[in-house]
């Protein structure tokens, strides 16, 4: 396949991955967290960690945003998909995102509508096709995604369909990063920035990470070649003493990301005070919800939400394992209590997810597998 | 729960004690230790905890083998049921069933008709027999347009004509409008089988190697394109086929017992269907990706869509664990078969691990190929 094979090869792989091994200083371990759930997945797909020297760790950070989504926020999603007359629309790896009361997967298995869309603006066609229902969008995303919800709220308003509203629960992805920072057993070496958020937000808002933190972040494209770049990239700034924010993944992500698609979120959307993550609690302004103008079309607003706390279950470590601090194998209930059939904590929701991730892909250890694949 | 809860479920009879082999004699390390546990967690006997069914239940993964294991096996235990095969055995006799719901009737290559007779046939073809009866049972929903009735019946008499097979006998039911979605069908099959086969998913020994008849994941993801909503046009047709004619020129290239499994690929696609043999046999199966034949519209659609061509049904291709010193020769036989001219050797067998699938990727790297809870969700971002 042209333009993904390029970035697949085994031999261009071998090739960096000297390179990789010869910039690491002897005797010194290095971590360096991948922030997006994307890369996450693109780690384990391709097996990369097979090219890293076992110097070098990849820590899974909070940028899968599925996980992210507190228990609380699915019951209220589910609460609104059992009012009279709802569909509710959400993204397909919602589906099994447990809340305090069970999954959409289950509320579904008790009667209420809820399917599963790949864009807003299919939700706001089957409002459009089904005038006498109510239909909600369950927004989740970072900015990635924040933009399409943005522009189908303006268009819903310009068409006037008056029974399409958003439940949003966008996060931004900066104060999480700041928040990983702040954590006073962070033990991490530098960062690989997110590919999709980036081509929204740019390359600018990392600058405080190398400024105020001293450690480098490099922006990285999805396949495996480009993370084992930024891998690279990391590797040299720390060797040649610099801490900066780079771009490997510029043949996507302009500098300055994109005005057009910031301005959209701004003009609908503004920062919450404060929003919960699952497994990371409470941070300020690290959320959206739609703006006052956009009143008619907010769930929040039309239903009556119940809006209620669901603690964290005591025995899940993911906050530590979002921090970098604990690998998912170190959580006291990893792969017995918590399996991706039965997750109990944020990071076995989804596939992204660093501990799904771990117990579907890198469950044995890597000389086991090694050995068994060796011809 | 704690962890100490799950450590008192009895074991039950596939528990195997595993020694697992640590690199040189130095003591396993802390993570191996957890990743031990876990293995053998997961060897236990597993439980539905669901109180109602949910569409992960028939998507074929994980919790469909939970809920039959669980439910339907515990209530109808016997020898002949208990492979949980493609088809019961007994003396010459080979039977099976099927039930068919899909989404839409009519897609690209095919129709639920076709599918209903091939798919009834290709799990006989599976136990190595010759299919030669079929039944058909219809569950119609109020309000089904009958020249719809009358295509899909028309495409099942065609399949039926292609396979050599006939249908004796027959239901139909209808039911009030809404309560079911247009037409349901149920097809069950005996044929005839060589007595002295010994086709098992448990059969699989280290070194054979495991073939595929053909490129993979066309049904599954022509399906998911003819259903809308993505606006992506690709030349893909379903791969639906009779494959007893395929497995009859394999089983006579290859006699004795050097076909050891054949597996039809469908609901959850190669990935799934390794990993049952896997476990069954007690063997580690390992891929080599770059082997895989996988159309590139296939391909380009699942890269689209974030899902892996490796779960994505097939409706007419079939996996072989043949013996090592066999493999040239079925591969030769499957190629020299209009329904096998993309077949391909794309693995083989290890001891350990065992119950595991593991892929050498195209990039150098290895992971694990494992079963899915549920469907294949199309990842957001």
């Amino acid at each position: 396949m042209r333009f993904v094979d390029e970035y697949r090869d085994a031999g261009t792989a071998r090739a960096l991955a000297a390179e990789v091994a010869a910039l690491c200083e002897p005797g010194r371990r290095y971590k360096f967290m991948e922030v997006c759930g994307g890369h996450t997945h693109t780690i384990y797909k391709h097996g990369l960690e097979d090219h890293l020297p076992e110097a070098v760790t990849l820590v899974h950070g909070p940028g899968c945003p599925v996980c992210v989504i507190p228990m609380g926020r699915v019951d209220d999603a589910i609460h609104i998909a059992g009012q009279p007359d709802v569909i509710m629309t959400s993204f397909g790896d919602m589906t099994r995102v447990p809340g305090g009361r069970g999954s959409f997967q289950d509320a579904a298995a008790r009667g209420a509508d809820i399917r599963v869309v790949y864009s807003p603006l299919d939700a706001l066609k089957i409002a459009r096709d089904n005038p006498d229902r109510r239909v909600v969008f369950m927004a989740i995303g970072f900015e990635t995604t924040a933009p399409s919800t943005a522009m189908t709220l303006l268009r819903a308003e310009a068409e006037g369909v008056a029974n399409f509203s958003v439940f949003c629960n966008h996060v931004t992805i900066i104060p999480a990063i700041k928040a990983i920072l702040e954590s006073p057993d962070l033990r991490l070496d530098g960062f690989i920035g997110p590919g999709h958020v980036s081509t929204v937000i740019g390359c600018r808002p990392y600058g405080f990470i190398a400024e105020q933190y001293g450690k480098p972040l490099v922006v990285a494209g999805f396949e495996p070649l480009d993370v084992l770049q930024a891998v690279h990239a990391c590797l040299r700034q720390l060797a040649e003493g610099r801490a900066e924010v780079e771009n490997q993944y510029s043949r996507v992500v302009p500098w300055d990301g994109n005005p057009k698609a910031l301005a959209v979120i701004g003009q609908t959307m503004e920062l919450r005070p404060h929003f919960e993550w699952r497994g990371l609690g409470f941070i300020s302004h690290s959320a959206l919800r739609l703006r006052e103008r956009y009143a008619a079309f907010d769930a929040e607003r039309i239903f009556d939400v119940p809006g209620g706390r669901v603690a964290d279950p005591k025995a899940c470590q993911c906050g530590e394992v979002l921090k970098g601090v604990l690998k998912p194998w170190e959580c006291k209930v990893f792969g017995t209590a918590c399996t991706p059939e039965t997750p109990i904590g944020t990071c076995m929701v989804s596939s992204e997810g660093a501990c799904a991730a771990y117990y579907n892909f890198g469950r044995f250890s890597r000389e086991r597998v090694r050995e068994a694949t060796r011809r | 729960m704690s962890t100490d809860d799950r450590t008192e479920v009895a074991p039950h009879a596939g528990d195997r004690a595993v020694p697992v082999p640590h690199a040189g004699d130095r003591a396993p390390s802390r993570e191996e230790q957890v990743l031990d546990r876990i293995e053998r967690a997961r060897r236990r006997k597993a439980k539905v905890r669901e109180e109602l069914i949910t569409l992960a239940h028939g998507a074929g993964g994980k919790a469909t083998r939970t809920l039959v294991e669980d439910v339907f096996l515990d209530a109808f235990r016997n020898p002949l049921l208990e492979p949980l095969a493609d088809g019961a055995v007994a003396g010459e006799l080979a039977f099976t069933t099927d039930s068919y719901v899909v989404t839409p009737l009519f897609f690209p290559g095919g129709d639920i008709g076709d599918l209903a007779v091939n798919g009834t046939v290709n799990d006989l073809a599976m136990c190595g027999a010759r299919p030669a009866y079929l039944s058909a049972g219809f569950i119609l929903e109020e309000g089904f347009p009958l020249t719809d009735l009358r295509r899909i019946t028309a495409s099942m008499a065609a399949a039926a004509r292609a396979a050599g097979v006939a249908v004796v006998t027959g239901d139909t039911k209808v039911v009030q409008k809404g309560k079911a979605d247009g037409c349901y069908i149920t097809t069950a099959g005996v044929g005839t089988v060589d007595p002295s086969l010994r086709l098992s998913a448990s059969a699989a020994r280290p070194g054979d190697a495991v073939l595929v008849s053909g490129p993979v994941g066309d049904h599954g993801v022509t399906v998911m394109l003819a259903r809308g909503g993505f606006e992506i046009e690709a030349d893909l047709t379903s791969d639906t086929a009779p494959l007893h004619g395929l497995t009859a020129r394999l089983l006579e290239t290859c006699p004795g017992a050097r076909v050891r499994c054949l597996r039809d690929a469908t609901r959850g696609g190669v990935a799934t269907v390794l990993n049952e043999i896997a476990e069954a046999s007690g063997v580690a199966v390992v891929l080599t990706e770059d082997q895989v034949p996988v159309r590139p519209a296939v391909r380009g659609c699942c890269e689209l869509l974030g899902i892996d061509p490796l779960y994505s049904a097939c409706e007419g291709r079939m996996i072989a664990v043949v013996d090592r010193d066999a493999a040239d020769a079925a591969l030769s036989a499957l190629r020299s078969h209009p329904l096998g001219t993309g077949a391909a050797v794309i693995g083989r067998v290890a001891a350990d691990p065992p119950g595991l699938v593991l892929l050498r990727t195209a990039f150098g790297g290895t992971r694990i190929v494992d079963v899915l809870v549920g469907d294949p969700l199309p990842r957001i971002c």
